[in-house]
């Protein structure tokens, strides 16, 4: 095992992938000398050349689409918005290009492309570069959707990602770049579609993704104190969903908190919880609860932004509720 | 029309083309008028001889992106008449097994990047395919057909602006009907043309007689040349109108009679004929073609009325390439 960084594990990602195969692109704003505001290509114009470090002009409708020409000619692109917040303005490759391609033309053509993007609060961005949005992937069929924690996830989830023949929406939590963890010397790829259980437990299942994995596992810690024994379950993937690691974890605990940071109302979250009240409510000791963020816009002020999004005391009092300690 | 060395079989196959565009389209209309289609008919009556005049100056290896009125340029880009009527009816042996439509019509293997149910989208897919083809320098050009419509999008600027850039191989071919639906583009746009637009982006932009394959072929041939010799990309603008409405069962009462009945006069495959007899082709062999089409049209209706719909039970199939029952069931 090697310590390092997300953003380092992206990057070792990519520059692996990039020299696996030749049709692998990156394109995107400030790819170039810059390496991308967190240093994810840097160095990469130098090793790979222009014709495969794309540095695009604030142009995110025309390159997203140009992405998507170019995967239906066999490359594999993978582009990145600089924040997830800007996909509002390349929203018709990704949702009626992209994520409709293959179903509409019977099967001819595959897009085998990734979107990488930063997203999440925490970083007193405002409401324009504060946002999580998978929601709005998960909801468009035709797209594949991976929201990693450590830095070995990541690692691993972006080489199957580019080696994947669908459009994947890779969403990489801004404050999560710096946090260090233990990724393998040697080479792997993590499956799609397989969660991972962060830490076991018997009483009470939190099931979330991307940076509050980690506010999910302080809370643990703090409810071991209380004698609650959490168990955290990281699903790495929305779409498609790791159903069988739900199904495994809420027979056992019998008691689920779902947490996201993004706005509560239509969120994912409810998704699952939704799914779970379907299927397992025979195994449900409680009602499922949900832990996301106000239905508001992303604040700027660091007081204001704290107390719009999920903190690891929002997700103890949510499990204390579902336990039935208050 | 200017006299040019053409061959006589590429004259013949001009013609037969718009015969064939014109025949496949019409038949539509009157499957439309029957009840036998679903969904949205946009024909382009009257615009044929872009489509090919345009697709002649490519080769088989080139690309195109096609739009919502897309039908004529997938048939002069090489699709076969009954895969496409069978696409049409919802048929399991159209291009896309019934899952695409009107305008959804694919061929990749034919260069055929697909019609496009979003106006303008069309323009950066084919710039990507151009980037591909700068990336792994090869030879193909990409051709996006978009219309007046689509110029005013963002995407037209953003991709064009891109491949200048970086000499993309690109033609960027506008086939101006004058109306986005019912809206006259001189109403919602300053400038006389759109091919104006190439000085902001320092290519070249010209405008062709739309109704006239052989100018449309002479301007997209130098384009195309211009392209494949890595100069990057051009725009050329060509003028014709939209004779039926904007969809089947659009009156288009937006527009004078006079106008339409201007154009009417204009009539492209009418005055190509007219060409081709002072060419000295005997009337015979266009009366021929004429029938052969008549014969190919009634064949694709009946490939596609006998066809089979596609299973109910494969409703999800095609969604993704790999997991695919387990994406789409939750």
């Amino acid at each position: 095992m090697k310590q390092m960084s997300v953003s380092h594990a992206i990057r070792e990602g990519l520059h692996e992938e990039m020299s696996r195969d030749k049709n692998v692109i990156v394109m995107g704003e400030d790819m170039g000398k810059m390496g991308n505001p967190f240093g994810i290509t840097l160095g990469f114009l130098d090793e790979f050349g222009p014709n495969r470090v794309i540095e695009t002009p604030i142009s995110e409708s025309g390159f997203t689409g140009m992405a998507v020409g170019a995967a239906m000619r066999g490359v594999r692109p993978v582009v990145e918005l600089m924040y997830v917040d800007f996909v509002s303005v390349a929203m018709d490759p990704v949702m009626n290009q992209a994520a409709k391609m293959r179903y509409m033309t019977g099967g001819q053509v595959t897009i085998p492309m990734v979107l990488r993007a930063p997203m999440g609060s925490g970083r007193r961005n405002a409401g324009q570069h504060s946002q999580c949005l998978e929601t709005l992937f998960t909801h468009i069929p035709g797209l594949k959707v991976i929201c990693p924690s450590t830095a070995a996830d990541a690692k691993g989830l972006i080489k199957a990602a580019i080696r994947d023949d669908d459009p994947i929406i890779f969403l990489e939590h801004k404050l999560l770049y710096a946090t260090k963890g233990d990724v393998p010397e040697e080479e792997y790829v993590i499956p799609i579609g397989k969660a991972d259980v962060k830490r076991e437990g018997k009483d009470v299942t939190i099931i979330t993704w991307s940076r509050q994995v980690f506010f999910a596992l302080d809370a643990a810690k703090e409810l071991e104190k209380e004698g609650i024994d959490a168990e955290v379950l990281d699903l790495r993937t929305l779409v498609p969903l790791d159903w069988e690691a739900i199904k495994k974890s809420v027979s056992k605990t019998h008691n689920v908190v779902v947490v996201q940071e993004g706005v509560k109302r239509s969120g994912f979250a409810g998704e699952i919880s939704a799914q779970i009240m379907e299927e397992l409510f025979d195994e449900l000791d409680s009602p499922v609860e949900r832990v996301a963020a106000l239905n508001i816009v992303p604040p700027f002020s660091p007081t204001l932004e704290d107390a719009f999004f999920p903190h690891t005391d929002d997700i103890v009092k949510a499990v204390k509720k579902v336990v039935n300690l208050i | 029309m200017d006299k040019k060395p053409y061959s006589k079989e590429m004259l013949l196959d001009i013609y037969e083309n718009m015969l064939r565009i014109r025949k496949f389209e019409i038949r539509l209309t009157e499957c439309f008028t029957k009840g036998m289609l679903a969904g949205n008919i946009h024909t382009s009556v009257g615009q044929e001889a872009i489509a090919v005049g345009a697709c002649k100056a490519l080769e088989k290896k080139d690309f195109i992106t096609a739009t919502h009125r897309g039908h004529g340029q997938c048939i002069a880009k090489g699709a076969k008449t009954d895969i496409m009527m069978a696409e049409l009816f919802g048929k399991v042996t159209g291009y896309c097994k019934g899952r695409g439509g009107s305008m959804h019509v694919a061929d990749v293997s034919l260069g055929i990047l697909g019609a496009n149910g979003i106006v303008g989208a069309g323009i950066p897919i084919a710039t990507g395919s151009a980037l591909t083809s700068k990336i792994r320098g090869t030879d193909e050009v990409t051709l996006a057909f978009f219309g007046d419509g689509a110029s005013n999008q963002g995407t037209f600027h953003e991709a064009i602006n891109m491949a200048a850039a970086w000499k993309l191989p690109i033609v960027y071919l506008c086939e101006n009907n004058q109306y986005g639906v019912s809206v006259n583009i001189h109403s919602v746009t300053n400038t006389d043309s759109i091919a104006v637009r190439a000085k902001a982006y320092d290519i070249p932009g010209v405008i062709v007689d739309g109704n006239n394959p052989l100018e449309v072929y002479e301007a997209v041939k130098k384009a195309v040349q211009y392209a494949r010799e890595g100069n990057g990309p051009s725009i050329v603008e060509c003028k014709t109108y939209r004779m039926r409405g904007h969809y089947e069962g659009d009156p288009a009462a937006y527009r004078s009679k006079e106008t339409t009945e201007e154009w009417r006069k204009k009539d492209p495959i009418d005055r190509f004929k007219e060409y081709l007899l002072n060419e000295a082709i005997d009337e015979k062999e266009l009366i021929a073609i004429d029938e052969a089409m008549d014969r190919e049209i009634e064949a694709a209706y009946e490939f596609a009325k006998s066809s089979p719909y596609p299973d109910a039970s494969e409703v999800t199939m095609y969604v993704y390439a790999s997991d695919n029952e387990r994406s789409v069931a939750r």
